[in-house]
């Protein structure tokens, strides 16, 4: 039963990775950017959360979502814009400077904010506590962010598919200049998918600030690095092996963490890494190891492996 | 003429190093000193960064892992025999019971590095983009999460302290002077330019009958040695240090200063350290209070950082390929007569 326990808590954590994931690679689709400033997206969003305390959770989340879309945009406009075509370590540092930039002016003002647990207006909170179904022990939240995660999937799914713009999105991902060339506006698709991350990564935080009040300035931080890990690692070339990846690194964190720890928890066991505190370096030897086998990502479509290893 | 025109591109980054050491070590107080040698180490470690990334081509995220290996190394081995079975009682008996001197602990943080990277070169240096990032970036996490926990070679989680503090003026501008002549020999060497090559077009590269994995895997090794030894330089300059330190900020804040400066070149690898680290430096004491022309300027605590970020922005949106748009060092003659070759290609 424990097994059981540990699978649905992973499933729960891969969904909110997954959601992290399609923001990072609906950018990455049409701007080829890396972006690394999206945990602080997540970061601002949460804020809002907090600040917007009192309020009805309706009006806090749609708060949260407006200053996500509108701290996104500006972003674009901003960098994203004017660095077009740049190359891709030059727009991965411009995004560590936005990300950077962003965490050290939360610092400087606002330092470390709670979110109370069990205020009066706030059901949100109350996802936190725990449902009980035989031996398992399951959090609203594990199954808001499941299902969550899946009825963002299906929008997407839709907008993508069956829309316009979706299309158009889908276009300006496979070959930018030429679905230009026919009359697409890069700007307007550009515009729209990083608007779409922004409402991803409000809903991401709002999961995310449930599962743990505590609101700082690296709020979303680790988050991120994790998803873009996982992101690479499932290929980042299309979106649906791009949320693969995601979804694959919160899950394979999860379970194996529950794993280890089940086989000791100290460091002075007697073959060392099987402790928990090992699980960092077992996850990433995993990452190497599949980047090694298939460098274009594990669910990239085949034949593109070669090309990407020397 | 022509054969010296390699010698500005040498010298020019020399002496930026050599001139920010003499004046900041004659006029800078006992606070400010650490923060100017700090500066020059900077040099030392993005120079190592460069010799890879630069180079190659490929970005990687690991090469403050080496830092990590020779700084722990280094400082390890030079505390003092008494106190050491105290602060680190776990250690393995050999590491346990033995101390080198501060010269042998640079070459052991050296040769650390370079092994290092070796062994972790050998089969990643088959990657090429996004998938060789992250998983340089991965060997990053896992040097970071073992040297924190695994207490049989290092400090684990606590700080490593007494540590002696011998990189002064001289230590650190003749460390990060001889890393920028070994990163210059290199990058005009037969495995440089073939190198160099490989990042301007693969394929023909290969055509012509170079071992692109080869190639990065020398300047992957060098360069982690490189690393390994200005992280000795490091550690006896902090004499104190944990694991966060060579992690997460040092890797974007060295990567910054690289892209800065401009990706491409030996010279932007040293002016981009440089700025940065000069920058941060005044941002700094402006948070204390500075007077600049007569008007007393204080910025609120924190500023600095917020700062740095700001200009290291506005630098790339200016200029997306550095200050120096990764061009070396030249004199006037040499550029024009670049020009004439230029446009004679352009030409025919």
């Amino acid at each position: 039963m424990t097994h059981v326990q540990a699978l649905i808590d992973a499933v729960g954590l891969g969904a909110v990775y997954a959601l992290i994931a399609v923001g990072i690679g609906l950018v990455f689709g049409v701007l080829r950017l890396v972006n690394f400033a999206y945990g602080q997206l997540i970061m601002i969003a949460a804020y809002m959360l907090v600040f917007t305390d009192g309020w009805p959770d309706a009006a806090s989340i749609l708060i949260a979502v407006a200053a996500a879309v509108v701290a996104s945009l500006v972003m674009e406009r901003v960098a994203f814009r004017p660095l077009r075509g740049a190359t891709p370590a030059t727009m991965l540092v411009a995004t560590f400077a936005i990300a950077y930039l962003l965490q050290n002016v939360a610092l400087l003002r606002y330092t470390y904010r709670v979110r109370p647990i069990g205020d009066a207006a706030g059901t949100l909170a109350q996802l936190n506590q725990a449902v009980t179904i035989g031996s398992l022990h399951i959090r609203w939240i594990t199954f808001v962010a499941i299902g969550t995660g899946l009825v963002a999937f299906a929008a997407l799914a839709l907008l993508l598919n069956r829309t316009s713009i979706g299309l158009q999105m889908r276009a300006a991902a496979a070959d930018f200049p030429t679905a230009r060339l026919l009359g697409v506006r890069a700007n307007t698709v550009i515009m729209s998918a990083v608007a779409i991350s922004g409402v991803l990564a409000a809903v991401a935080a709002v999961i995310l600030v449930v599962q743990n009040p505590l609101v700082s300035n690296t709020t979303g931080l680790n988050e991120t690095i994790v998803v873009l890990v996982g992101v690479v690692v499932g290929g980042i070339d299309r979106l649906t092996s791009a949320t693969l990846g995601g979804f694959l690194i919160g899950f394979a964190t999860s379970f194996l963490g529950f794993e280890l720890a089940t086989q000791g928890s100290t460091s002075q066991t007697a073959w060392p890494f099987t402790s928990s505190v090992y699980l960092p370096s077992v996850v990433f030897v995993l990452v190497i190891l599949v980047l090694l086998l298939r460098p274009a990502g594990l669910f990239a479509r085949g034949g593109q492996g070669l090309a990407e290893r020397v | 003429m022509r054969r010296l025109d390699w010698l500005p591109q040498l010298l020019g980054p020399i002496a930026l190093v050599v001139l920010l050491a003499a004046i900041t070590s004659a006029v800078a107080s006992a606070g400010d000193s650490v923060k100017f040698r700090n500066a020059i180490v900077s040099v030392a470690i993005v120079v190592a960064l460069y010799v890879f990334v630069g180079n190659s081509g490929v970005l990687s995220f690991g090469q403050v892992s080496f830092v990590a290996v020779g700084a722990f190394s280094a400082g390890v081995m030079t505390i003092p025999l008494d106190s050491k079975r105290g602060v680190l009682p776990d250690l393995f008996p050999l590491l346990r019971d033995h101390t080198i001197s501060n010269a042998w602990s640079l070459v052991l943080a050296t040769g650390l590095g370079a092994l290092y990277a070796f062994l972790v070169g050998i089969p990643l240096m088959r990657l090429s983009g996004l998938a060789a990032g992250i998983a340089t970036f991965a060997v990053l996490g896992i040097t970071y999460n073992v040297l924190t926990y695994w207490t049989k070679i290092g400090p684990g989680a606590t700080t490593l302290t007494l540590i002696p503090g011998t990189t002064d003026y001289l230590q650190a501008t003749l460390g990060a002077c001889a890393v920028i002549a070994i990163a210059f020999a290199y990058q005009r060497s037969r495995f440089g330019r073939q190198l160099r090559a490989t990042r301007e077009d693969p394929a023909a590269a290969q055509a012509a009958g170079i071992d692109v994995h080869r190639q990065r895997l020398w300047a992957f090794t060098l360069s982690g040695a490189l690393s390994g030894f200005a992280g000795g330089l490091y550690v006896h300059l902090l004499e104190n240090i944990t694991t966060s330190q060579v992690y997460l900020d040092l890797t974007f804040l060295t990567l910054a200063m690289l892209v800065v400066g401009g990706v491409g070149s030996l010279f932007g690898a040293v002016l981009g350290a440089t700025c940065v680290s000069l920058l941060t430096i005044l941002l700094q004491n402006a948070e204390l209070g500075i007077h600049v022309v007569g008007w007393r300027i204080k910025l609120p605590s924190g500023s600095s950082l917020v700062g740095v970020a700001v200009v290291m922005l506005v630098v790339l949106l200016v200029r997306p390929s550095g200050i120096t748009g990764g061009r070396e060092l030249e004199l006037r003659r040499s550029r024009r007569r670049a020009e004439r070759v230029g446009s004679e290609l352009g030409a025919a």
